[in-house]
């Protein structure tokens, strides 16, 4: 049976089709200011990528915070419910989901079955989420894979004060005045951002084994900075970590009324 | 006085209130060592009352540095409220 | 480059007051994240004052405020008999002989230019928002500060207006250029808020229009860490944001409850209410002997 997942995020819009245990395709696309249509053109996209028609696809399946802007979808999931199912499905002992995306972070706790056990959030602040890293690599002047790159190269902790973007935007630039290298402040950065999403996951308790999805699963900087605030070495980051909320969506719009 | 050291962000709002009339009173001040993130120190306040106060270097980072305290299931009586004696610490979230 | 964040930096004296018959002259010092005050109180009335932005060394910021209060005013330092420096660097006022938190210094600034019925004091500053309830002589009963989130602070505002490339000091007025009041802009963030403001102007709002929501949003937050600690009349706003009408006129609707008026500066409270606390020590020390 053919199911759809459609995540529709702050910046991204994903899609994700799914035939059983098979992935068909995977699309994304910006969140725009017509959610509606940027999700209609994701949609498309995904089901060219997979060479099928709409009407083969059997239930639609939608999640993330524009959700609702999903007409044609017959199950609407949450984003905690959406991301333990995925992450699950593509690693199944996984029982610590970390999903860290532009403007929202979770801590998840799942079993086995991918079900939701317990969840924390940060949300509605932009120092939790990807919104920090992204102005901080901007206020460095460097691309943000640059950003994560040269915080590797960096040994020092140099803590942060400011816990706000805006203020912490600031404290960089003084930093750089301070002529403190670029690399050590991308690693103040990067472990500032892991200590709070660290301190997020240790209200859900750490349970191996720890996945790491959502955009910002992509910066190697936010993945060594977080396995060093958690003292854990084996953190997993799922393939195509943007995707697993829509894989999840897709695996639960399967699931119901089974 | 009532002093509320914490902050409000987009997520939510997070304020510890130390009611300083009845710290004065307290001659052990249990709070200080009884955080495991040690966020209490005393103080000499602007009107001469020596409290308990949250380090001013802690206070912007309250949400995460109770968090150990305040699982989302099984939480249980906080330790610094436990050694407060005179019952003049009190958590907003 | 236009700074559209950029305020007027100000000076004044008492033009009628002669500072040399004083028996009692001391100075307050206010080094804020954003800007820095310095305030000269001789025999328990105000006679100088400075304003200027904080620069990015402490102790110079408190020495330039204090050189400009003084200036054209005869006073050197060494007639100042107290200091007390209070504010986010008043550890880094060098010269003063005590410090004080802003939180006390601002109750009894309040005290002094609102009268002893000021009972909420409500402080925007440049990166700070204050709670304080204070009784009729200006001593703190209750209080809170927020200074982790740039939201509800000058700074989340001159995020905005220079989005919009609006002065900051014209914000309040553009602000009710609207023919209705728009709903608030959703996000408390400062960050999430400048993109919903970004996709309101593609969508056609005027910048009045979105000054207003933004204005209301900022009104609607403040407002909810005052009820933390509750509205006792009379209310009394201070600090930087108390000269933004958009944001004023539209925090007296939210929380029911008008502001009382003062004749002196709303940026003063710190510095003034450190200059009188600075009096008052003085006094305690000749009494006691210490000081002729």
């Amino acid at each position: 049976m053919i199911t759809a997942g459609i995540d529709v995020g702050a910046k991204t819009i994903k899609v994700v089709l799914l035939d059983g245990d098979k992935i068909l395709a995977k699309a994304q696309v910006l969140a725009g200011f017509e959610t509606e249509q940027s999700v209609e053109e994701a949609y498309k996209e995904a089901l060219g990528k997979a060479g099928i028609e709409r009407s083969a696809v059997v239930k639609v399946g939608a999640t993330g915070a524009g959700r609702k802007a999903v007409a044609f979808a017959q199950t609407v999931v949450t984003e905690v419910s959406a991301d333990a199912r995925g992450a699950v499905f593509l690693h199944p002992s996984a029982r610590t989901v970390i999903d860290v995306g532009a403007e929202e972070g979770r801590g998840i706790k799942t079993n086995a079955a991918g079900k939701v056990v317990d969840f924390a959030v940060n949300e509605k602040c932009a120092a939790g989420a990807g919104a920090f890293t992204e102005s901080m690599a901007r206020a460095l002047e460097v691309t943000l894979a640059q950003f994560g790159e040269i915080s590797l190269k960096s040994d020092k902790t140099i803590p942060m004060n400011a816990q706000c973007t805006v203020f912490a935007e600031s404290e960089v630039v003084s930093l750089i005045h301070s002529n403190i290298s670029k690399e050590d402040i991308a690693r103040a950065v990067h472990d500032a951002i892991a200590s709070r999403i660290s301190a997020m996951v240790r209200r859900v308790g750490l349970e191996q084994d720890v996945v790491l999805m959502g955009g910002v699963a992509y910066n190697i900087g936010f993945l060594e900075s977080i396995k060093r605030t958690m003292g854990i070495e084996n953190v997993v980051v799922l393939e195509d970590p943007e995707y697993v909320g829509a894989l999840g969506a897709a695996v639960v719009a399967g699931a119901d009324g089974n | 006085m009532l002093a509320n050291y914490g902050y409000k962000d987009g997520s939510g709002e997070y304020f510890i209130t130390i009611d300083t009339d009845k710290c004065t009173s307290c001659p052990h001040h249990g709070c200080i060592d009884g955080c495991p993130e040690h966020i209490y120190e005393m103080i000499t306040d602007d009107y001469d009352d020596n409290v308990s106060a949250v380090r001013r270097d802690v206070r912007n980072t309250l949400k995460y540095l109770c968090a150990a305290c305040k699982p989302t299931t099984g939480r249980g009586v906080l330790p610094c409220m436990a050694a407060c004696t005179p019952g003049a610490i009190t958590h907003s979230w | 480059m236009a700074e559209f964040w950029r305020w007027k930096e100000y000076n004044w004296k008492d033009p009628d007051k002669d500072w040399k018959s004083a028996k009692l002259i001391t100075s307050g010092i206010d080094v804020g994240s954003v800007s820095s005050q310095a305030v000269i109180v001789a025999d328990g009335e105000l006679y100088a004052y400075a304003s200027m932005r904080t620069g990015s060394n402490s102790p110079d910021s408190a020495r330039n405020a204090l050189e400009w209060a003084l200036r054209d005013t005869g006073m050197k330092q060494e007639n100042i008999q107290y200091v007390v420096g209070t504010g986010y660097g008043r550890v880094n006022v060098p010269f003063a002989n005590k410090a004080i938190t802003e939180i006390a210094c601002h109750a009894r600034g309040a005290n002094f230019m609102a009268g002893n019925s000021v009972r909420t004091i409500l402080d925007m500053g440049g990166q700070d928002c204050k709670a304080i309830h204070c009784d009729e002589k200006g001593k703190v009963t209750n209080f809170l500060m927020n200074d982790k989130c740039a939201a509800g602070t000058g700074r989340g505002m001159e995020v905005i207006a220079d989005l919009l490339g609006v002065p900051v000091e014209q914000v309040g007025e553009l602000s009710f250029n609207v023919p209705e009041e728009p709903e608030p802009v959703s996000s408390t963030c400062v960050v999430f808020a400048k993109s919903e403001a970004m996709g309101l102007l593609k969508d056609g709002w005027t910048k009045s229009k979105v000054l207003a929501a933004y204005c209301l949003a900022m009104a609607k937050r403040v407002s909810e860490l005052l009820e933390r600690i509750g509205v006792e009349k009379e209310f009394f706003i201070t600090g930087g944001i108390a000269k933004n009408a958009g944001v004023v006129k539209r925090l007296e609707q939210v929380i029911g409850v008008s502001a009382i008026q003062s004749k002196y500066d709303s940026q003063l409270a710190g510095a003034l209410g450190a200059a009188l606390f600075g009096q008052a020590l003085l006094q305690k020390e000749k009494a006691a002997g210490k000081v002729a």
